[in-house]
């Protein structure tokens, strides 16, 4: 209401707005590289669980995709602020509370990504020999949390693939490019070892859907048909309409990729890779002398009568029938999901547990759930803002989407707190006798932090691990060599 | 960001940038720059995360000019590739690091697609 906006005016505030950002991958960089543009002054404190900073461009981002990791340049630029402050090596929640760390800042964003991975919910998935591929996908990208996964390659050579995202179209590209290829790239010491010495000859990607519904993109599927000596196993033309040419553009373009293939069948080489469509995973098996995975039995499925086979969201449903495949090593790639935080709710955050997102509306204005608690500023029960706080990233849209599709939202989050902020809205701590955050941000947390007992990382700090691990990198002909434990990260600082 | 030579006396070609807010902003530039490279040396809003290794999409643009896009070489798979994930993606979309400015290509008029949405009046209750 007018009102309102007059009672928290602008010209009431002074000192500079300080937010708070918890995650330090692409959705807090592009928040921070906007906001810091649009609110001249405006100071960011960013934290970050690890010593190293940029998340999933770091452990996730594929190795062998260097140029997509060339957004660290920019988040490098916005770091160098000297309105901007890297604390690296604090996990909200556990080292820092967030109800302590509400008072010293106007607006908290959460941009802290998606920790957990799906699972299936299908008996045997805990079998030896079955991994999730965000595990593994950390394990060759140096996540300290997985450098022992030590995943068994070598007890046979089939490996299964179960979803079809890109996600798991990077497994299948770490476990069929050449090794020699690998090494040139900052992929990890302890995976190319394991990986030379891996028997995997061939990868089967299977998914619940048809080949216009799968949600890998052309990229991932041809870089996969160009390894030399990988073969692709051809698929059932009838999966696909008879003339390509109508299809939209993007489906278009993977269907054709698909039917055309490789030049080479699977006879012709030594290793190979397939797409299966419409199975379903069921269950997983064992061997029984080994005890480790043996098989996956799949249901068929079959689309809907109701549906069109070639339309994006066209519904498949499950027949009698059932399929057996061999699969020597297995990998869940249905995709990630997020976590509440320690805390939430004693700031007001809600967190949707089915979704795996912070309740919000789509600006990343962190919202109430539909009539909830009586302190909410509403009075008809409708969704309201919870003032100051904040999201983006997979934690604000769900666990999908490219560094694009990431950047687009960081920067429309940070569009709306300086549009919120311009406006004289209510932000943390703003009360109407006109009380405001304390201002000092880290100044205000720092005692707590370090009581915690964790050792707090600065930018500079970061910048000294990063030439140590460029450095080794360049010894062993590699972009990086990068350190596989927190332990080791610190000890290039403290010794 | 990124600095560009600029061109010899007589050989300057034009091109011109129109925001998504209607701006436009024409330059002139030498034959071989690359459409990124001018809009950053520039202070035109583009973002180019991946730094122009056609890797990302977010150097987006729009040839205004039906002719002018078929003047222009055919985008290679790669481009067309990241194509595929751009927001608003048209008939004659390009991706402003795989453009090289060219004789052919003086005058070139190119649209910066919208990222993000922009706020309403009715954002703020
Ligand atoms: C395997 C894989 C491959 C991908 N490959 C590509 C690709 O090739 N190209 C592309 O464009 N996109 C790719 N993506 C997508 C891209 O990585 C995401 O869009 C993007 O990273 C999401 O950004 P985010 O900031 O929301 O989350 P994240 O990148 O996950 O960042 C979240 C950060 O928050 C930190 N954090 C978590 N909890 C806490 C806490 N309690 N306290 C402090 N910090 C915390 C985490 O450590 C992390 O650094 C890939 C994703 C995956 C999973
Ligand atoms: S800058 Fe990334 S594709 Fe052009």
């Amino acid at each position: 209401t007018p009102l309102s906006q007059h009672a928290y005016s602008t010209t009431a505030r002074h000192g500079p707005f300080r937010l708070a950002i918890i995650g330090s991958g692409p959705a807090g960089f592009y928040t921070a590289h906007k906001l810091m543009k649009s609110v001249q002054n405006a100071t960011v404190d960013m934290y970050e669980q690890l010593p190293v900073p940029y998340g999933l461009v770091r452990f996730g981002v594929a190795p062998d995709h260097p140029e997509v990791k060339n957004c660290e340049n920019t988040f490098e630029e916005v770091a160098a602020s000297e309105r901007f402050n890297y604390i690296g090596n604090v996990k909200v929640g556990q080292h820092l509370h967030l109800r302590d760390m509400k008072p010293h800042y106007d607006a908290i964003l959460f941009s802290y990504g998606a920790s957990e991975d799906r699972k299936l919910g299908i008996p045997g998935e805990d079998l030896p020999g079955v991994y999730s591929a965000r595990d593994f996908v950390g394990w060759y990208n140096g996540l300290p949390e997985f450098r022992d996964l030590n995943p068994d390659l070598q007890s046979g050579d089939q490996a299964v693939v179960i979803g079809q995202g890109n996600v798991a179209l990077d497994v299948a590209r770490i476990l069929l490019t050449p090794v020699d290829t690998l090494r040139k790239t900052d992929i990890s010491t302890h995976a190319l070892e394991t990986l030379s010495a891996s028997k995997i000859k061939s990868v089967n990607i299977v998914g619940r859907r048809g080949p216009m519904q799968a949600s890998f993109t052309n990229k991932e599927a041809r870089e996969l048909m160009n390894i030399p000596d990988v073969s692709f196993a051809p698929v059932d033309r009838s999966l696909f309409p008879s003339e390509l040419k109508k299809l939209p553009r993007v489906q278009r373009r993977i269907a054709e990729t698909i039917v055309k293939g490789t030049q080479t069948t699977p006879d012709d080489t030594s290793k190979s890779w397939a797409l299966t469509f419409l199975h379903a995973p069921k269950s997983m098996h064992s061997d029984t002398t080994t005890n480790r995975i043996a098989n996956i039995e799949f249901t068929k499925g079959v689309f809907s009568p109701d549906s069109d086979p070639y339309a994006k969201d066209a519904r498949v449903s499950a027949t009698t029938e059932t399929m057996m495949l061999p699969a020597s090593v297995a990998f869940r790639s249905i995709g990630y999901k997020s976590a509440p935080l320690p805390g939430l709710s004693d700031i007001g955050v809600s967190f949707n547990e089915k979704l795996g997102m912070i309740h919000a509306d789509s600006w990343g204005r962190v919202q109430t759930p539909p009539s909830s608690s009586p302190e909410v500023i509403s009075n008809d029960g409708a969704p309201a803002h919870v003032h100051g706080l904040y999201c983006a990233g997979w934690v604000k849209r769900g666990p999908t989407g490219v560094i694009l599709s990431t950047m687009a939202d960081a920067f429309e989050s940070a569009d709306v707190i300086a549009a919120d902020w311009q406006r004289g809205q209510p932000f943390l701590n703003t009360t109407s006798d006109g009380a405001q955050s304390t201002g000092l941000g880290w100044d205000g947390v720092k005692d707590a932090i370090i009581e915690s007992g964790t050792r707090p990382v600065s930018w500079a700090d970061w910048k000294r691990i990063d030439a140590v691990e460029r450095e080794k990198g360049k010894a062993l002909g590699k972009e990086r060599e990068k350190f596989v434990s927190v332990e080791d990260m610190l000890r290039v600082l403290d010794g | 960001h990124g600095h560009l030579d600029p061109p010899k006396p007589g050989e300057e070609l034009k091109i011109t940038f129109v925001t998504k807010d209607g701006e436009s902003s024409t330059f002139e530039v030498a034959e071989g720059d690359n459409l990124l490279d001018i809009a950053q040396a520039n202070e035109i809003e583009m973002e180019g995360a991946c730094g122009g290794s056609c890797a990302c999409s977010t150097c987006h643009v729009i040839v205004k000019d039906d002719n002018m896009f078929d003047k222009m070489e055919e985008p290679t798979d790669d481009e067309n590739d990241m194509l595929d994930l751009a927001f608003g993606l048209t008939e004659t979309s390009r991706l402003g690091c795989q453009v090289k400015m060219s004789k052919e290509l003086d005058g070139l008029v190119v649209e910066l697609p919208a990222m993000t949405r922009n706020l309403q009046a009715s954002d703020f209750k």
